[in-house]
């Protein structure tokens, strides 16, 4: 029995990896750069979600709708000022190394304005959760809901991408710029919305993450961010059910390590199999392997 | 006739290698043009120049009186020119249908769409038969008709085409140029950079010679095929 709440628990934790590593691979599918920042913006969706709670008295459903628009504005904005620039740069280093600079920035901008100590972030879920066998099976309220959103999520973005024009241009223009600019598609704005879509998706996850781990701190959004890239690499860069199994694959064995093996160890668990997979499949599980046709 | 394009002194750069050295030409309504010249005159740059997709350094590129240098890439295709990319450039991962669906992106005019996609269908019946399939697995003329069915979903008045016969087998490549000759008939302005430029001038009204980035040579298709210089470096006699 208590198996099957680690195993409930490592979905929960790998539904939130899921939903981060979802904004990470579809800005990589489509901007083909690695967003370093997108961690932070988590961090920030989390700060913002704070402050708003705080002041409303602990109103946190207000502070989530607020954290999604001005995490999406950030997303956007991030991508206009900084990155944009940088598309077509001799070297595609120059917009990575910006990445990691906009992650820094954010970090010390949290700093200066909250300081260095840790908050506790109260759950944005108040809901207890449900017990199952007579209370041997206790599943939280935060598991449930976080498991349920990701899934929403997920069938959300699949419907957006394959039903609507936008998304469907969102695909084109990830494969081919400019084949897409030869449709009509603005190629810009498709990548500022793509930004927006996982900017969002990075405030969600910042809620669920800190109602499920309810400490903050500027450095909140560092390590779940570097797992998510984990994540997304681990099921295949651009994919987006790619992200979704890598995902929940690094929750589930960050705890069930955590728990059967070694609390110390866990890290170090979930990145050996990031080395093992790309031994073995480098396009990670749900990869492509880009046929070029003569 | 009137010139559907006109381009005047068009010049192109790449760092300070200079690809266009101020080129003129135009087409008029309802021709068949063909630019034909070696492998790096500048025929592609002049088509991805047209469409946008590189900038231009210098001259003029005056479709339908509009001056398309001043006008942002993806809005081009939205005042009826479309381009069949060299390469084909389908997106692979897409179905055959979403792939057309694409072509019609700057269209909202859902019922005519539905007719343009039933006369691609008349055109190209093997892409009916596998419209729900990945554009990546088709073969290489499947995938060459897909591009244009694409390009004519917007409906274009001028369509430009770039070395559609290129990697095809002879059988493919015949079909094609017959294809090109059908689209011309109903009232769709081709302007056709090709290789094969025995192919191109047969089925071409003008021609335009390009070499090292300067026009050569023009006139009338067929006086261009019986051209001693032509024969000479084109078409291999």
């Amino acid at each position: 029995m208590s198996f099957l709440t680690y195993l409930i628990n490592g979905l929960s934790l790998g539904s939130i990896y899921a939903i981060i590593a979802l904004g990470y691979t579809m800005v990589y599918g489509i901007a083909k750069m690695l967003n370093f920042a997108h961690g932070d913006f988590i961090m920030v969706g989390c700060y913002i979600i704070f402050s708003v709670s705080s002041a409303l008295s602990g109103n946190s459903a207000v502070g989530i709708i607020v954290a999604i628009i001005l995490c999406t504005i950030l997303g956007v904005t991030t991508e206009f000022v900084a990155y944009r620039p940088l598309r077509g740069a001799a070297s595609p280093l120059a917009v990575l190394i910006t990445a990691i600079g906009v992650s820094y920035l954010l970090e010390n901008i949290a700093l200066l304005i909250y300081g260095a100590d840790i908050k506790s972030f109260s759950s944005v879920i108040k809901w207890e959760g449900v017990s199952f066998a007579d209370g041997q099976l206790k599943i939280q309220g935060v598991t449930i809901v976080t498991i349920v959103v990701s899934i929403v999520i997920l069938i959300a973005l699949q419907l957006f991408i394959n039903k609507t024009k936008q998304g469907q241009a969102m695909l084109a223009a990830s494969e081919d710029k400019g084949a897409a600019t030869l449709m009509g598609i603005n190629v810009n704005r498709t990548i500022a919305l793509t930004f927006a879509i996982g900017s969002a998706l990075a405030a969600i996850a910042g809620a669920l993450l800190c109602s499920a781990y309810p400490s903050l701190s500027p450095y909140t959004g560092a390590m779940p961010g570097i797992k998510a890239f984990v994540a997304a690499v681990l099921g295949g860069i651009g994919s987006i059910p790619g992200a979704m199994i890598g995902g929940l694959v690094l929750g589930i064995v960050e705890i069930l390590s955590k728990t059967y093996i070694s609390s110390q160890l866990s890290d170090a668990i979930v990145f050996g199999i990031l080395v093992i997979v790309l031994l073995v499949k480098p396009t990670g599980i749900l990869g492509k392997v880009v046929q070029e046709k003569v | 006739m009137e010139p559907i394009l006109e381009v005047k002194d068009l010049s192109v750069y790449y760092g300070v290698i200079q690809a266009l050295k101020g080129i003129s030409f135009h087409v008029n309504k309802g021709e068949i043009v063909a630019l034909i010249g070696a492998n790096g005159a500048g025929k592609t740059t002049t088509l991805h120049t047209l469409s946008g997709l590189i900038g231009a350094d210098g001259g003029e590129i005056k479709y339908k009186g509009k001056e398309l240098t001043k006008i942002a890439n993806h809005k081009i295709v939205g005042l009826g020119m479309a381009q069949v990319p060299e390469g084909r450039r389908v997106f692979a991962e897409m179905t055959v249908l979403q792939n057309l669906k694409m072509g019609a992106y700057t269209r909202s005019d859902k019922s005519e769409m539905e007719a343009t996609l039933s006369d691609i269908y008349k055109r190209f019946p093997r892409l009916e038969e596998r419209k729900m399939q990945l554009a990546g697995t088709l073969s290489g003329g499947e995938q060459q008709m897909l591009a244009m069915g694409r390009a004519l979903m917007s409906h274009p008045d001028l369509i430009l085409m770039d070395e559609p016969s290129m990697g095809l087998s002879p059988i493919f490549v015949n079909e094609i140029f017959k294809i090109i000759e059908d689209v011309n008939r109903d009232g769709v302005t081709v302007l056709l950079v090709e290789q094969n430029a025995k192919k191109a001038l047969s089925i071409a009204n003008r021609a335009y010679v390009l070499e090292t980035g300067k026009i050569a040579k023009e006139g009338d298709a067929k006086e261009l095929l019986n051209d001693e210089s032509i024969r000479k470096a084109y078409l291999g006699e």
